[in-house]
């Protein structure tokens, strides 16, 4: 009992509390709408899990959720709130393509620089955000929703203009193939490499079926690095620090506006890139004509908080959210239940991991009564005077350290 | 011209009204100390119950008045978490927004055969009659009932804010929970009733937007208006008023990329959509100070903390 109780009370308890009851939520809901739960959720593992090339699938799905995640985490903790991720991300895809599409040079620069403009492009767009909120006092919340909106229409005008625009389709033109980050991207396709993976089932059909690029690496690298940033470094300190109290970072002489151009500069950097990685990871390796938001940054938001808003902790549960999301199509194909149920065991999920207090205070409970028999065995002990030592001195040491966890939490 | 100017006060209007209502939801609950970033899932949840109700009953009033309830309802989990469980509210709010619409939806495909959107329902009528001016100029001042409401309810919030003895604990529980505890407010009650009500005005967006001004639920029919209210809530300085004429200028702007761009001007529609956008940005930068959020806004209140 003691191990369970000092497990509840640690932070990861809590994102495993609310995964469960994100699918015990589901569960309910396609009971009460008539499908079975349990059929649902095999055609979800499956669907997620089911053969190699869906586990690869899940990976390319996870990898720009996981970058927005780490923005918006990287954002979080210190006291800013990026909900224009997602504008972030999509200037990253269009300078990224308009620069892959203009420029061809030789892979070990071409990729390089494709990959930068699009950085570049979030971080302007990040630090735009950051330089209204230090300089004129403007929400950042009010400019990130205005941003995302800004970018939608800028990603299609660019998609519609004469320059851009690839005949007859809703997309720009594909950028050039020296930008592609796939992995192996010729051999896989020449004579020799088809031979030497008919060898091995399972990687050709990962190669050859999907996408699989260096993107999820990338990330993940990406992940730990920002985490680094925050948690060793004193530039990470000082952010912190005025995330935490402004008045008091200025006090002992941190450059409260240059922070907060900072940290969204990175933030947005790192948005930016989520965008470039999916223009050269992934087909039509091009920007395509949006009719509404395509999600990656509210989806970063949920992987972020999914997380705690700790960046590394973004890695497995943006791999969560993207299996979720993607093992979600499988379930609607398969049982005919709508796919929303997803969208509803993600948004059950993230609202009790807003509940951080929840599984500490059931450990609490747990100490309580376990205190309580512990009294009552004792009363009774007492009563029958029998002076059973063993036993009693084994309840007095359950009060003590029940009582000792109640304290240590209070 | 004539027209032109009629029109464009009439576009106006319509566009604001769903965003007035959920303005109006954030300035209850952001006075009240609970941010609310959940405002668009409420609206989602308004939309599709108004639009539902609406079929179903062939009654629009009755599925108003159902709309706000059930954005209400989802608000009470926003409540329960931001306020019992002291939760982080801005989490709790983006939960909101994955749960409504995959609840709209869900429901939506469970009651119409797998669709994404309703059948056309019964709109709630104009103030003049549903044909009244119809051809002539003035066409565009019939406005849509919810429009008068979503007036009538600026009002009615400024009121109760700033006249009243309840308005003024409202405001003291946003402003520093603690000192009006002391004076015997109920923190939490409060709380609870302004967040809830905050659904509630959410939920009467929503159905603005699917039984007036189109008469349908559709997956986009509130996309992106949630947020672009709580921009406008920052933009009014958490005021009623405020948050109306921040609502009134966003309708405007997108007034008017709608008659520049059925006229022959020459800029691509792409850039003209923008426009409402960047103007928002512009009009801050240029006329708007530092922001002025209640002081206990986002921060839980736990009794006998300091």
């Amino acid at each position: 009992m003691k191990a369970v109780t000092s497990f509840l009370r640690k932070p990861i308890a809590s994102a495993i509390v609310a995964i469960a009851i994100g699918f015990a939520v589901a569960a309910v809901v396609l009971a009460a709408a008539g499908y079975d739960p349990a059929a649902s959720f095999a055609a979800l593992f499956s669907g997620a899990l089911g053969k190699p090339k869906y586990i690869a699938n899940v990976f390319i799905k996870a990898t720009p959720i996981l970058l927005t995640g780490v923005a918006v985490a990287f954002a979080f903790q210190t006291g800013l709130f990026n909900i224009g991720a997602e504008g972030q991300y999509i200037l990253g895809t269009i300078l990224s393509s308009i620069v892959g599409i203009m420029v061809d040079l030789p892979p070990i620069i071409e990729i390089p620089l494709v990959v930068l403009s699009g950085v570049l492009g979030g971080a302007l767009l990040g630090a735009f955000i950051g330089f209204l909120k230090a300089k004129f006092g403007i929400h950042e919340v009010i400019t990130s929703i205005m941003t995302n909106w800004i970018m939608l229409y800028l990603c299609n005008f660019v998609v519609g203009s004469n320059t851009f625009h690839k005949p007859n389709s809703t997309s720009a033109l594909p950028i050039n193939p020296s930008a592609y980050t796939m992995i192996l991207p010729n051999w896989k396709k020449s004579p020799e490499g088809m031979a030497a993976l008919d060898n091995i089932p399972w990687l050709k059909e990962v190669l050859l079926k999907t996408d699989l690029n260096m993107g999820f690496i990338v990330a993940a690298i990406v992940a730990v690095l920002a985490g680094i940033l925050l948690a060793r470094t004193k530039l990470g300190f000082k952010l912190r620090a005025v995330g935490h109290n402004k008045d008091a970072a200025h006090f002992s002489g941190i450059n409260v506006d240059r922070s907060i151009i900072t940290c969204m500069l990175i933030s947005g950097a790192i948005c930016g890139l989520a965008g470039a990685l999916n223009i050269t990871g992934i087909s039509p390796h091009t920007i395509t004509l949006l009719a509404a938001q395509e999600g990656y940054g509210f989806n970063g938001l949920s992987v972020a908080f999914i997380a705690g808003c700790s960046t590394v902790g973004c890695i497995p549960s943006s791999l969560l959210f993207a299996g979720l999301l993607y093992g979600g199509m499988t379930v609607q194909q398969v049982m005919g239940a709508p796919s929303d149920i997803i969208n509803i065991m993600i948004g059950t999920i993230v609202f009790f991991t807003a509940l951080p207090g929840i599984t500490p205070i059931l450990a609490n409970w747990i100490d309580k009564r376990r205190a309580s028999k512990a009294d009552a065995l004792l009363a009774a002990e007492a009563a029958s005077a029998t002076g059973d030592t063993p036993r009693e001195q084994a309840a007095e040491d359950l009060v003590t350290d029940a009582s000792n966890n109640v304290e240590q939490e209070a | 011209m004539l027209t032109n100017l009629l029109l464009l006060i009439g576009i106006t209007l319509m566009y604001s009204t769903p965003l007035v209502f959920g303005a109006l939801g954030g300035v209850i609950s952001e006075r009240s100390g609970v941010t609310n970033i959940g405002i668009e899932g409420m609206m989602v949840i308004g939309a599709i119950a108004g639009a539902a109700t609406s079929y179903f009953t062939n009654n629009p009033w009755i599925a108003f008045l159902v709309a706000g309830l059930s954005g209400g309802l989802v608000a009470l989990l926003h409540a329960v978490a931001s306020v019992s469980f002291a939760a982080d509210q801005t989490v709790s709010g983006v939960a909101i927004n994955l749960l409504a619409p995959g609840i709209a939806l869900f429901v939506c495909r469970r009651l119409f055969d797998g669709a994404a959107m309703t059948p056309i329902v019964a709109k709630l009528p104009k103030i003049f009659g549903e044909s009244a001016f119809a051809g002539t100029a003035y066409a565009g001042l019939n406005l849509n009932i919810t429009t008068v409401l979503a007036l009538v309810a600026t009002l009615a919030v400024w009121f109760v804010l700033y006249k009243t003895k309840w308005g003024l604990r409202v405001r003291a529980v946003g402003e520093h929970p603690a000192a009006a505890d002391t004076l015997g407010i109920n923190v939490y009650k409060t709380r609870y009733i302004c967040v809830i009500l905050s659904g509630v005005f959410a939920g009467f967006g929503g159905a603005s937007m699917t039984i007036a001004i189109i008469s349908q639920f559709t997956q986009t029919a509130i996309s992106g208006h949630g947020f672009i209210a709580l921009a406008a809530v920052i933009f009014g300085k958490w005021t009623p008023q405020g948050a109306y004429g921040a609502c009134l200028l966003f309708g405007c702007t997108q007034a008017l990329t709608i008659l520049l761009g059925g006229g022959s001007f020459p800029v691509p529609s792409t850039i003209l959509a923008m426009l409402p956008y960047a103007m928002t940005i512009i009009v801050l930068i240029l006329f708007v100070g530092r922001s002025a959020a209640p002081k206990a806004d986002g921060v839980p209140y736990i009794k006998g903390s300091r």
